[in-house]
């Protein structure tokens, strides 16, 4: 008899905690992506991450350097602190905030494939959770090694981490990719970087991290910018929190530090590669700056070209205004800011972002970006969107990618 | 409108949840305080699954009559649900959030009949 009362059934995941599988965290943007019927588009992720600090164990194994290996080795049977030799600053706990975001704790759901390092099976459950045909994956704690009291020490783990990652990770997987740490204030590592794994096939370019307190244009690097541009190859500015400068030592909570020092370090930076001519000494290596947002660069462009307007003396490299160089770069668009959806309009106007606009989730992290956030945007058109969530990366890394269905 | 089945009355605890599937619609079911509240499991933010997160008592700061602060404290009254992809928080009695009453989640009416729960959609 028809009770009037409608049948429904309970959700398998009734909370989400650590222990929940990616893709059923995720589960709402693969349906709604089929909702939307842009299951067929080429989606590349340009910044997305994995916790190399939880392969610790085996990434400093790939040390060179005995003693620093011995001393990495020892730090391992400490208890609390970081793993040993990284510089892991412990306010970074509050990303999850107080455990409110669980993907950004811990992931901890099962993996019974151990055919391949549990890393590319997390990936690939995000990959395909999100319907991504590519993701760029950098690592998560190292991206704080611009930092390290002893530079000698970021460049001896950039590199093992390098090693690890290009034999561990990526060639299980084409579709996973990597802009490899170049430790910049070593430049004869960054070199030997660049030139031991510039053709990796799982390698699109390499990566400064831009918390880190020497100006990028510093005469000691002029090197590595120029091999870079010999190859061709693109150069990525990773922004990343700190809360050991001056300016953000006064910011007590972690939402002031985060929305500050993300963009702050590649104010900085982007100002001197532009001031310093960076563009006219290296035209043959694209520039990417990551994890900033967008927000910035509208303001970027405006005081830019106004202070050079009144003081052209102080940049004589430069043969157009500051803002037609930013629109030369690329931005990635993670963490996207729409809470004024005028200004992000005028925002993506202002920095073309038809052509110069890359797709980024930043998964798993705290305040990562689905693809549909991009979908959504009420002011881009059908095409617009395609370039920004996938072709725009694709004409960057000379990418050939033939959309696989996963509908 | 239709009426569709959560679940026993009974069978709700305190701060309990059952999260249902009706067709492709997802509904969060809560027992706050003695009564049932209903929420369409979207977050009003990028669409994450706010009804499967943690529920936590809302933060408020303590604010002496002199206007110095003395730290934080939970609120005795104001129960959260936080949405597990963005921290999105939101009243669970009202479906507001605490600092934007122009986020708000969307809200289902809710009625107990014989110990059995329904929601009306």
């Amino acid at each position: 008899m028809d009770s009037g009362v409608e049948q429904t059934r309970d959700l398998p995941v009734q909370q989400i905690t650590i222990e929940t599988d990616t893709r059923d965290i995720l589960a709402r943007e693969t349906r709604y992506r089929r909702e939307k019927g842009f299951t067929d588009w080429t989606i590349v992720d340009v910044d997305a991450h994995h916790s190399e600090m939880s392969s610790w164990r085996e990434v400093v194994e790939y040390l060179d350097d005995p003693i620093l290996k011995h001393y990495a080795q020892e730090f391992q049977s400490r208890t609390g602190g970081a793993p040993g030799l990284s510089n892991h600053m412990p306010g970074l706990r509050y990303q999850d905030a107080g455990g409110r975001i669980p993907h950004q704790q811990q992931m901890a759901e099962a993996v019974a494939d151990d055919s391949v390092h549990r890393d590319v099976t997390l990936v690939r459950r995000s990959m395909d959770a999100l319907g991504l045909d590519m993701q760029v994956l950098f690592p998560g704690n190292l991206l704080q090694l611009g930092t390290h009291p002893q530079p000698r020490v970021e460049a001896h783990l950039a590199l093992a981490y390098n090693r690890w990652v290009c034999e561990r990770i990526l060639p299980h997987d084409d579709r996973i990719k990597t802009l490899l740490y170049l430790p910049i204030t070593e430049p004869d590592t960054s070199l030997e970087i660049i030139r031991e794994f510039g053709e990796n096939p799982s390698v699109l370019g390499f990566m400064v991290t831009s918390v880190r307190f020497k100006p990028v244009h510093h005469n000691s690097y002029i090197p590595i910018y120029r091999e870079l541009d010999e190859r061709g190859l693109p150069l990525a500015f990773h922004a990343g929190p700190t809360w050991a400068d001056e300016w953000s030592k006064q910011l007590d909570l972690f939402i002031s530090m985060h929305s500050i020092s993300f963009v702050l370090c590649n104010m900085v930076h982007l100002t001197n590669w532009i001031v310093h001519g960076m563009q006219e000494r290296f035209p043959n290596m694209p520039v990417m700056w990551i994890e900033s947002g967008v927000a910035w660069l509208a303001f970027m462009m405006q005081r830019l070209d106004s202070e050079y307007m009144m003081r052209p003396s102080e940049a004589p490299l430069l043969k157009k205004l500051p803002s037609d160089y930013m629109r030369e770069m690329y931005y990635t668009t993670q963490p996207i800011e729409t809470a004024n959806m005028g200004l992000t309009e005028e925002t993506f106007k202002a920095v073309n972002a038809d052509t110069q606009l890359l797709y980024a989730s930043d998964w798993p992290h705290w305040d990562f970006n689905p693809p549909s956030t991009i979908y959504d945007l009420p002011f881009l058109d059908e095409q617009a969107k395609k370039n920004i969530l996938g072709e725009n990366a694709c004409r960057l890394f000379n990418l050939d990618l033939k959309k696989k269905q996963t509908a | 409108m239709a009426e569709i089945y959560v679940g026993r009355e009974a069978d709700f605890e305190d701060r309990g949840r059952k999260v249902i599937a009706h067709g492709d619609l997802e509904i969060g079911v809560f027992f706050i305080d003695g009564g049932f509240y209903a929420y369409e499991n979207r977050c009003v933010h990028q669409g994450g699954p706010i009804c499967q997160g943690r529920i936590l008592n809302r933060v408020i700061e303590k604010i002496a009559d002199d206007k110095t602060s003395h730290g934080l404290a939970w609120s005795d009254e104001d129960v959260h649900i936080v949405c597990p992809w963005h921290g999105y928080e939101f009243n669970l009695k009202t479906g507001i959030h605490p600092g934007n009453k122009n986020a708000r989640i969307r809200p289902f009416e809710t009625r107990v009949a014989d110990g059995e729960v329904y929601v009306i959609v």
